[in-house]
């Protein structure tokens, strides 16, 4: 490829490779320039406050932003970070699994989108354990230095690392087709289903085993939400919020990202979000079925109510039973406004288990309870914020929602 | 139809490696399972007889000295008016006394708090890097060395005992009881037993308690009410106590169950080297099978294609 023997110009063309892949062919002053938009602010606004609160975190210590409560360990940090975010990041797994394994290729068009959510989700996951774990330099310690084999965490612990280096090598062959380097595009295609399988495996382990955790806290966990149970539970409806990211990443690419997309993505994304309704569908109600077998074999109907009871009922009835029906509906009549709305109503849902699970009915029996302090708040936004600004940042140059020109047909 | 030697040779070896490295990542060899039940030897315990306990809160000071926490105001240990509130352990304490008001006897009965030494400690189950560990000899002790700060421990315990250290940024630690584990090799009692002037605290084996217990109660049988709390809840604990007035009254949980902790995630971890094993067998054949599927549509859609060409 290089023909350039001379010095002078290798550097200019490595010179103009940065600009080509990193500055979107524009000179660093005008790619600068163009970075001011009305959107770009409101994402710095959003991200600055969080940014100077994480610095007070780790200069005081985790007590100065969160409840710093001795009953109440786990904060909205892990609720929203690990609970809920590792759930919503299924969707690599999940449409790896049809296209790759199932061999459904008609939604080809959507999985590398779906994987690169499913990486960014976990690496993200793994930002907002940095932040919460006392001592975050000690992140390989499950790996490297001691091993408690013992532990539910320590799989996850195991899962999350693996899962994550899995769908890297997933995602890679798209950075190289970005960056050019077509030898090892090669050798990372040659490995997708080996990989696909890998990360199936892991999903299913990880994604029960964060519900298993809670299987530790029987005099804690409110009886409605305690089953032995929980860990399909948490894999099923990890599924769910699997499919219904993709819902939502179809109908937030196609109305924003238009320009990074080609025909074959716009042509196709709506039609698959419907049959990914009707999946979400079967999903939810074989969730919902297991939700009512747990709670026959809890035999606590009598919990059902007190307030925490209606908060129950309102979870299963209102955020799993009721958008199975609407998904059923929209897929029927192909109504893509339907689907899609139900599939940010099931990603509410879902994102309710888990704080429900994770904070709300957890310790529901002590008093005096703070659940969130606001500084948390806004170190999510911030952390949240940038995932998007990441997101855009690699759609905008590598070919995810589009195939490569030079590699077309190839896959 | 047919599928080509070497692509059936490359799928199986996806198969085949993704296999490999399922077992490696899942770490089977290891299994996950938590240790068996073992009959464990005669452990080192405590006995609390609340009965005896007057609230001098000598116990809180030499438990802060025995385990070089920061020191207290002078007079701190005599002020009595902490009883006002309810207090738990903390970073700064792994021992505090409570006072609840009772009818039975004019004078408050008092209660001390620490770990409870569970002879299967849900804590050590949680650990992910093992810092929290039941020694042999009986107390459960924690190495700030391995900790990463997860704070799983206080989340599995079911007295809500480890505290951790919010407000610490560079070496935040989980602070609890270790039953003076560093005083008990070298033969000595821990620091609380040694300092209570009404011995209402006992140290010795755990068997050598229990029967100390059950003879106190037998004898009066006014005095003390017939449960020693800690014999058999969550499976039993090494600390144990007696109490003139129903447990329920002192703050004291009532709704455990006596099963170890460390079982309840048992059946979980057990099924984990299944998964390991059959998910990448059975994908892996489904991928292989559904790619057969394809072709063999895509074949037959070509000779159609071609037939109709023929037509």
């Amino acid at each position: 490829m290089r023909e350039n023997v001379n010095p002078i110009g290798s550097a200019i063309s490595a010179r103009s490779w940065v600009r080509e892949k990193f500055f979107l062919g524009l000179a660093p002053t005008d790619y600068i320039k163009r970075l001011i938009t009305p959107f770009n602010i409101i994402a710095a606004v959003l991200v600055i406050p969080g940014l100077f609160l994480i610095g007070i975190r780790f200069y005081q210590g985790l007590g100065a932003v969160t409840p710093a409560s001795q009953e109440d360990p786990w904060g909205l940090f892990l609720n929203w970070g690990l609970f809920a975010g590792v759930p919503l990041s299924a969707t690599g797994f999940v449409l790896g699994t049809a296209v790759y394994i199932f061999g459904l290729r008609k939604y080809y068009p959507v999985v590398k989108n779906a994987i690169l959510m499913g990486f960014l989700g976990y690496l993200f996951a793994v930002i907002f354990l940095l932040i919460d774990l006392g001592r975050p330099w000690r992140l390989p310690f499950p790996m490297f230095v001691s091993f408690g084999t013992a532990s539910v965490l320590f799989l996850v612990a195991w899962h999350v690392a693996l899962y994550l280096s899995c769908q890297f090598l997933e995602i890679s062959p798209s950075i190289f087709e970005w960056s050019g380097w077509r030898t090892l595009r090669k050798w990372a295609l040659a490995f997708t289903v080996a990989l696909t399988i890998f990360g199936v495996m892991l999903s299913t382990l990880h994604q029960s085993a964060l519900g298993a955790m809670f299987l530790l806290a029987p005099g804690k966990l409110h009886p409605l939400w305690y089953t032995p149970y929980i860990p399909a539970l948490f894999f099923i409806s990890a599924i769910a919020a699997g499919l219904c990211m993709v819902i939502l990443a179809n109908l937030l690419t196609k109305r924003f990202l238009r320009d990074q997309a080609d025909a074959r993505y716009l042509t196709s994304v709506d039609s698959i979000t419907i049959d990914l309704g009707t999946a979400t569908s079967f999903v939810l109600i074989t969730y919902f079925a297991l939700k009512v077998v747990a709670l026959a074999h809890g035999d606590h109907w009598d919990l059902l109510t007190t307030s925490l009871g209606r908060w129950y009922l309102l979870e299963i009835l209102g955020f799993v039973l009721l958008p199975c029906f609407l998904f059923v509906y929209g897929s029927r009549k192909r109504n893509v406004g339907v689907v899609q709305f139900t599939g940010i109503f099931t990603l509410l849902g879902i994102i309710l288990n888990r704080f429900n699970v994770s904070l709300i009915a957890l310790n529901w029996n002590l008093p005096n309870r703070e659940f969130v302090h606001w500084k948390e708040v806004v170190i999510v936004i911030a952390v949240v914020t940038i995932e998007i600004l990441v997101y855009r940042w690699i759609v905008t140059r590598m070919p995810i929602l589009r195939d490569h020109p030079e590699y077309e047909g190839e896959h | 139809m047919k599928i080509n030697r070497r692509d059936f040779f490359k799928k199986t070896a996806a198969v085949g490696g993704s296999l490999v490295l399922g077992c490696l990542g899942g770490d089977a060899r290891k299994a996950f399972a938590a240790e068996k039940n073992k009959v464990r030897p005669d452990c080192f315990a405590m006995l609390t007889d609340l009965t005896k306990c007057v609230g001098c809160r000598s116990c809180e000071r030499a438990c802060v000295r025995a385990n070089k926490m920061p020191a207290r105001k002078i007079g701190y240990f005599a002020d009595l008016s902490v009883y006002k509130e309810k207090r738990r352990p903390d970073a700064q304490a792994l021992t505090v006394v409570n006072s609840y008001e009772n009818r039975k006897w004019a004078n408050p009965v008092y209660r001390k708090i620490q770990c409870n030494h569970c002879i299967e400690p849900a804590c050590a189950s949680a650990c992910l890097v093992g810092a929290l560990k039941k020694t042999p000899e009986g107390p459960v002790i924690y190495d700030e060395d391995l900790c990463i700060g997860c704070r799983y421990c206080m989340t599995a315990c079911p007295f809500y005992i480890p505290a951790f250290d919010y407000f610490n940024a560079t070496s935040p630690a989980i602070k609890k009881c270790t039953m003076c584990y560093p005083r008990i090799v070298n033969g000595m009692v821990p620091a609380c037993a040694e300092a209570c002037a009404v011995q209402a605290i006992t140290f010795g084996k755990r068997s050598k308690l229990i029967k100390l217990a059950r003879e106190r109660i037998r004898t009066q049988p006014d005095r003390y009410i017939d449960h020693i709390y800690g014999e058999h809840e969550v499976g039993g604990t090494d600390w144990l106590y007696l109490s003139g007035v129903p447990f329920e009254n002192l703050g004291f949980l009532m709704d455990l169950e006596t099963v170890p902790y460390p079982e309840f995630t048992r059946e979980f971890l057990t099924a984990v080297p299944f998964v390991l094993v059959t998910w990448p067998a059975l994908l892996g054949g489904f991928s292989i099978w559904a790619g057969r599927g394809k072709e063999t549509e895509e074949n037959q859609t070509s000779t159609k294609e071609k037939e109709g060409s023929k037509k």
